[in-house]
């Protein structure tokens, strides 16, 4: 379990983190958002106990990282932003090293470096020495390093920065794997990484927590949250029509798309059907909205940059 | 510790630094032994000519060693997974400094050579060169915990490079006139001594002759253990910039 206790961070007149606190469960894929430098890698920064708090401390599974760093750590497997590591080694040497750094015992080392390159399916390269590696190859070095001593806290600093669509892919589902038992808390500013792995959010920006919620729930937020989106022949007079309904809000026409706002929870989509048989337009397609995550996330991050 | 001495180690022999070095020491000493120290005119049969240039080596070849140990981890970003590992600082500090120290050890050893040389050409006392040798290794110890701090001190390695080297040249050039005469005159005399006996030049001379007292073995041990305590203390307090 990690718990932050009124986190701060500042570098002179700078404030990093302002005052943050969250605690993480078990079974938690939690998902830092944000956008750049709001405060997420400062904040994966001293739950490693690497920065120390200017004020605040937190709690891995109990105990103090700004007191006893060393015993939290063993709780903790961590991939640094960037995905540090020594150039000159062999991928196989490398996680060794972090391998015996972690206390494995020696008779389980051997077997631990293999399931770790096995996982992230670096075989074809574990004789290279990692800077000779492309940006995807050391990225999953930085995470084999991160899960080879099996920690019960993963903390990931941006993941799949680097990886292809297949790789990024790979990655998610060892995340989404490992994430049964485990705590994972991961930092991105890819939207649809969050829809994909986290089952919780915390949206940041300059420091401060501006919302903690459930990916759906983040979603629910959107104003297309139960909007109606159609293609269809002769869409200003079909708006102008359908605004006339009690359940449409408010129509717009984009890109030759009309989307639909509902007045009211339920019922729209049902409304606008009946409407199409009624009229017989010529929809070429039509959908249900479930919101836009990166309308909400602009939203959000926004309306907090205007109101300071 | 250990598992970051090993690391290090083997660091140095997977890049050409290793072998520069070592090349580069082993020639310098010969040049040095042969042609400015005059070995064979001299007509004795010692390592002292070898010996003699050791300082004067050290002050650059050791910082040239010391100036990558923490300004590269800083550079490349691997600082922050050194010390997210459950280790603590001095268990990083003492591995590094262990390897290096090691690493030069062995470039001592391969100098075999020159004492096989005079064993051929003369009986020399070998337990003077014996000694000679262990205030060789103990002074680049002490060259080598300064450059190791001040290696800490900054991200850019040739900005640890000439600190290093100007801090080991005030440390190697206390105990000469020159630097005396600078105090002489207003510094009391316990001051005087206290500053001519941090001089690296005169502990060394005393190991190489034969004699190893105590008090040069415990100098050369409080000078590393305080550049190190201080590389630690360093370390704690600006890890993160």
């Amino acid at each position: 379990m990690i718990e932050a206790q009124s986190l701060c961070k500042s570098y002179g007149n700078f404030i990093a983190v302002d005052d943050l606190s969250f605690s993480v469960e078990p079974g938690q894929v939690l998902g830092f958002l944000g956008p750049n430098g709001a405060g997420k890698s400062t904040t994966m920064k001293m739950l490693t106990g690497f920065l120390t708090p200017s004020s605040g401390t937190a709690l891995i599974n109990g105990i103090d990282v700004t007191e006893n760093s060393v015993a939290a750590l063993h709780h903790i497997g961590y991939l640094p932003e960037g995905a540090p590591s020594y150039g000159e080694m062999t991928v196989q040497q490398f996680l060794t090293f972090v391998a015996r750094a972690r206390l494995i015992e020696t008779r389980l080392l051997a077997d631990s470096v293999a399931r770790a390159i096995g996982k992230l399916n670096l075989a074809a390269v574990k004789h290279q020495p990692i800077e000779t590696l492309s940006k995807g190859f050391k990225r999953r070095v930085g995470l084999a390093q991160a899960i080879i001593h099996d920690p019960q806290i993963l903390i990931l600093d941006e993941p799949t920065d680097g990886l292809d669509p297949n790789q990024k892919y790979e990655v998610r589902r060892l995340i989404q794997e490992m994430a049964q038992d485990k705590i994972i808390v991961i930092s991105t500013h890819i939207l649809e990484e969050v829809e994909a792995v986290c089952n919780r959010v915390m949206i940041i920006s300059d420091g401060r927590l501006l919302a903690d919620d459930t990916p759906r729930g983040l979603i629910s937020r959107s104003r297309y949250h139960n909007a109606v989106s159609m293609v269809v022949a002769g869409a200003e007079k079909v708006a102008s029509i359908l605004s006339e309904l009690p359940e449409v809000a408010k129509a717009e026409l984009r890109d030759g798309e009309l989307t639909l706002f509902p007045a009211q929870e339920n019922g729209l989509f049902e409304a606008i059907t009946a409407a199409i048989s009624r009229h017989q337009w010529e929809v070429a397609s039509l959908r249900l909205e479930a919101g836009r995550l990166d309308e909400v996330f602009r939203s959000i991050t926004r309306s907090e940059a205007t109101s300071c | 510790m250990l598992n970051i001495m090993r690391r290090e180690l083997t660091g140095y022999f997977a890049t050409p630094v290793a072998y520069v070095f070592l090349v580069i020491f082993l020639v310098m000493t010969g040049i040095f032994s042969f042609y400015l120290g005059s070995f064979y005119e001299r007509g004795f049969a010692d390592l002292d000519p070898f010996f003699r240039f050791h300082p004067w080596l050290y002050l650059f070849l050791v910082p040239a060693i010391s100036m990558r140990l923490w300004a590269e981890e800083r550079r490349s970003g691997t600082i922050e997974l050194l010390f997210t590992l459950p280790l603590t600082t001095l268990d990083a500090v003492l591995g590094k400094f262990l390897a290096a120290w090691v690493f030069i050890g062995l470039a001592l050893v391969l100098t075999m050579p020159m004492w096989i040389t005079v064993n051929y050409l003369g009986s020399p006392d070998n337990g003077v060169i014996l000694a000679g040798y262990l205030g060789s290794w103990l002074m680049a110890g002490g060259f080598l915990a300064i450059g190791s701090c001040m290696s800490a001190l900054t991200r850019n390695q040739v900005v640890a490079f000439i600190l290093a080297v100007v801090i080991c040249f005030l440390f190697l050039l206390s105990g000469l006139p020159m630097v005396m005469n600078l105090f002489k005159g207003w510094a009391s005399q316990v001051i005087l001594d206290g500053i001519a006996g941090l001089s690296f030049f005169k502990h060394f001379a005393d190991i190489s002759k034969g004699v190893i007292d105590l008090r040069d073995l415990i100098y050369f041990v409080l000078v590393i253990g305080f550049w190190l305590f201080a590389n630690v203390v360093i370390l704690e307090l600006k890890k993160a910039e």
